[in-house]
């Protein structure tokens, strides 16, 4: 009964979404009022229904409803209550509808707090959404139904795979999606533009914040799938370039650069087309994202073979999406006319050189993504190009990025004087020959790349804050004046500061881990040592336990630095009942320096010919400051989105042709 | 300027649509039957033991060339099998080490075990392209004329060892000896 309610409140939910596509869409172009106002009730409805469907199949997992076969395949009575919830979203078909719940969230938020947009652009937004969400209920409904019935029901069912059986991975996908699908709100204001024919400052203060609150979830959503992989996969790793990581890199990517073209668009009413050509980008790797991820169908052959109508409908719908967007924007692109000239030396030109690197950044990881899963396709293997290629064409992409990132922000709008700013940041300089000399003197036998990390962490990290001395005007004024400037700093440029710092952190992070990393695998015997990097692990043995779902091989080690005991670490090896599916948990201790890491394996047979197990043991320098890095990124993103200017009615639509006058910040 | 992005998903999306039609199984090496590309490899710096060169596939029996990577997660998984094989003796197995750096390789090795007969250290990758290696793990079985009968692309994980790649060295071997 709960089950056909469900499916019920889908099927409405996409019939009201067809009346939202189109009825406002044909108001906003007769100018009929009362047919625009329709998108608002609409949305909101849409929601309602949605949610409703959502909450069923919630009920159907809690109560463990096994005559439902996505219940039955994903979920088990031993489950701890907090995974039989996550199991909602740990598969496709209840993943897809988490998708169109987030989606159908955005759209009445839309509805909801968008009084102040002009009613022909709301109404086309809303269609927008609308049009998207159609194509993912008819994609739930004919393919991928989470309320299909397994009758008879089964006795228990197939348990969650155990890998996702961690509080880590059960908020990952809700947060990865937030950020997938807040990049729709963008998408969707970019196509009512189109549809308009006019992109102004105004349109940019509107789409910023839906835009960055994407990223910060999204950025939030990565965070947490590395830290996953670090701690649960048990090799010492936090990213492998592997599809399904690279899936949600390529819209962060994207997004990344959208929120920075944004901006000029906003203050210097400039690269029109192109943040409309990011906004569709940023959304369509969003999709393509999903689809790699959930639907299994790219990454794995097999999906196709066994599936192919959801193959197809996933092809023609992102045909349809991604194909129909730009060619309504090769169509009406053209249009758009940027009044903002600027010099190649400029704040603008930062940005435009930002976003060049961020779109070929984007373009390297979807090639190197792509073509194996296309070698796949023909060839039934699952192969690697792996790190050797990401890490030969990224980083040096990145680089000069880093490098420009510092200087950018100094200079000023439309004409700016290099040589100035690279003046100013002179502490920046000094910080980066520390950072490279430091690096080189406590690692002698390190990658050459480390130094250059190190370096740029130092002139990024310095450099940012002699931006934000600058703006204050620390030393040039008396330091009270500086103070009261400092407190009203306006909260998005605090939120500048934070993310380019907090990115700052992160490459400190990864380059310590990536190029300095000790590891050790060996078998050892109870009360067997080894020292890496300093530290001293004791093996104290191991023992059996039982979790609710799982049998446990509990190890122990005593860590050890200069004879004093340092912590004490408890690796497990899981085997969950239902599946036979081992797991890893790794045993970790922070510290500023790194991590002290410890995983626990098989039995054998220790060199000394006592019985063992293979032990796998780390040391993984700064690693927690990757982390630390990005949550620093994620709360400048949230503080800029408190910015009055996001609240205040400020976006008002200027009537004449010239932009809203930008404020020179 | 504004056509070119649908342009160039529209090739993107007919690239996508031959994926989906393709039978995953019919387009084999085109190197299958051909003889093996001539080179002549060092060992891993370090690393005792014979370097591998194409004499090495000449010697009138059937062996197994395993292309393998320390950076490649799919080999870590792949590779216990691996040394299964080359425990059973029935075949030499040699290591072609792809674009790796030879103190990680080492280290590899020494952890997960090293059972190959002899390993070449590609460390620039033009013998992989020789070999037509577009990822890795690949192996392949060559017969004792030094021919390559067959290519596995991706890991050799599970009972594929058991079902697919012994009856075919066997076959092989009966075919060619």
């Amino acid at each position: 009964m709960i089950a056909e309610l469900g499916h019920y409140a889908l099927a409405l939910a996409l019939f009201v979404a067809i009346v939202q596509a189109t009825l406002p869409l044909i108001g906003a172009h007769r100018g009929d009022a009362a047919w625009m106002a329709l998108a608002r009730p609409a949305a909101l409805c849409q929601f309602l229904l949605v949610a409703v469907a959502f909450g069923c199949l919630t009920h159907l997992y809690i109560t463990s409803d096994f005559s439902v076969l996505n219940v039955a395949q994903n979920s088990h009575t031993d489950k701890p209550l907090i995974y039989k919830i996550s199991g909602v979203w740990g598969n496709h078909e209840g993943s897809m509808l988490l998708w169109v719940l987030i989606l159908a969230l955005f759209g009445s938020a839309v509805a909801a707090f968008g009084a102040n947009l002009p009613p022909s652009l709301r109404a086309r937004v809303l269609s927008v959404q609308a049009l998207i969400a159609v194509g993912f209920y008819l994609f739930i409904l004919m393919t991928s139904n989470p309320f299909d019935r397994l009758i008879p029901a089964p006795p228990n069912g197939n348990d969650l795979n155990p890998l996702l059986q961690d509080p880590g991975l059960a908020i990952h996908p809700p947060m990865l999606y937030l950020g997938y699908v807040g990049f729709s709100m963008a998408f969707s204001f970019a196509i009512a533009a189109l549809i308009e024919g006019r992109v102004d400052a105004a349109w940019a203060r509107w789409v910023r914040p839906w835009t960055l609150a994407a990223w910060a979830f999204l950025t939030a959503g990565i965070g947490l799938g590395s830290w996953w992989a670090y701690y649960e996969l048990g090799w010492g790793g936090w990213w492998y370039w592997d599809p399904v990581e690279n899936a949600s890199f390529m819209p962060w990517l994207a997004g990344t650069a959208l929120l920075h073209s944004a901006t000029v668009v906003e203050k210097r009413d400039t690269l029109k087309g192109w943040t409309i050509l990011l906004a569709i980008i940023t959304f369509s790797m969003s999709l393509l994202g999903t689809f790699l991820v959930r639907s299994g169908v790219l990454t794995s052959v097999h999906a196709f073979a066994t599936d192919p109508a959801r193959g197809v409908f996933i092809l023609v719908l992102l045909i349809i999406v991604i194909g129909g967007s730009l060619a309504l924007y090769a169509w009406r692109g053209p249009q758009l006319v940027s009044t903002g000239l600027f010099q190649p030396i400029s704040r603008e030109g930062g940005l435009l050189f930002n976003n060049l690197v961020m779109a070929t950044a984007t373009a390297v990881v979807l090639l190197g993504t792509l073509y194996p899963l296309l070698l796949d396709a023909v060839d039934g293997g699952k192969v690697s190009v792996g790190p050797p290629f990401f890490n030969a064409v990224f980083i040096p992409i990145m680089i000069p990025m880093i490098v420009v990132m510092a200087i950018g922000p100094l200079l000023s709008w439309k004409r700016g004087d290099w040589r100035a700013a690279v003046v100013r940041l002179w502490p920046a300089m000094i910080a980066a020959a520390i950072g490279a000399v430091g690096a080189w003197a406590l690692v002698t036998d390190g990658p050459f790349l480390g130094i250059v990390g190190m370096a740029l962490a130092a002139w990024l990290a310095v450099g940012t804050l002699v931006e934000l001395a600058e703006r204050v005007r620390l030393f040039r004024e008396p330091m009270g004046r500086s103070l009261s400037r400092l407190t009203r700093q306006p909260r998005a440029s605090w939120g500048m500061t934070l993310a380019h710092f907090g990115l700052a952190v992160t490459i400190a992070g990864m380059t310590g881990a990536g190029a300095w990393v000790k590891e050790s695998i060996q078998v050892m015997a109870p009360g067997d040592t080894v020292t890496l990097s300093g530290y001293e692990f004791r093996f104290d043995g191991a023992r059996q336990g039982t979790g609710p779902n799982y049998a446990t091989t509990l190890g122990h080690f005593t860590v050890f630095k200069d004879g004093r005991e340092i912590v004490q670490l408890t690796p497990e090896k899981r085997v969950y009942n239902v599946s036979g599916t081992p797991t890893t948990e790794a045993g970790i201790d922070s510290l500023f320096s790194g991590d002290i890491y410890a995983v626990v394996g098989d039995r054998g047979t220790a060199p000394s010919g006592k019985p063992g197990f293979v032990t796998r043991l780390y040391f993984n320098p700064l690693v927690a400051w990757m982390w630390a890095g990005l949550m620093i990124m994620v709360a400048g993103g949230a503080l800029s989105l408190t910015d009055r200017r996001h609240r205040v009615g400020a976006p008002t639509r200027s009537t004449s042709a010239a932009p809203a006058a930008a404020g020179a910040d | 300027m504004y056509l070119l992005p649908l342009v160039l998903f529209a090739v993107l999306a007919v690239y996508f649509a031959v994926g989906l039609t393709k039978d995953p199984k019919i387009i084999p090496s085109a190197l299958i039957d051909k003889p093996a590309p001539t080179f002549d490899l060092p060992t891993i710096p370090g690393r005792k033991g014979d370097g591998f060169s194409t004499a090495d596939l000449k010697k009138g029996q059937v062996s197994v060339v395993n292309v393998f990577a320390s950076w490649c997660v799919p080999c870590r998984a792949e590779h216990p099998y691996i040394n299964k094989l080359a425990e059973m003796g029935i075949v030499p197995v040699y290591g072609l080490n792809y674009k790796d750096t030879p103190d990680a390789a080492l280290n590899w090795l020494r952890n997960l075990g090293d059972n190959y007969t002899a390993v070449g250290a590609d460390i620039s990758g033009r013998v992989g392209i020789d070999w037509g290696v577009y990822g890795v793990p690949e192996t392949f079985i060559v017969d004792g004329k030094g021919r390559i009968r067959y290519k596995q692309t991706g890991p050799i994980v599970g009972d594929m060892l058991e079902t697919k790649i012994l009856p075919l060295i066997r076959a092989i071997q009966g075919g060619s000896q």
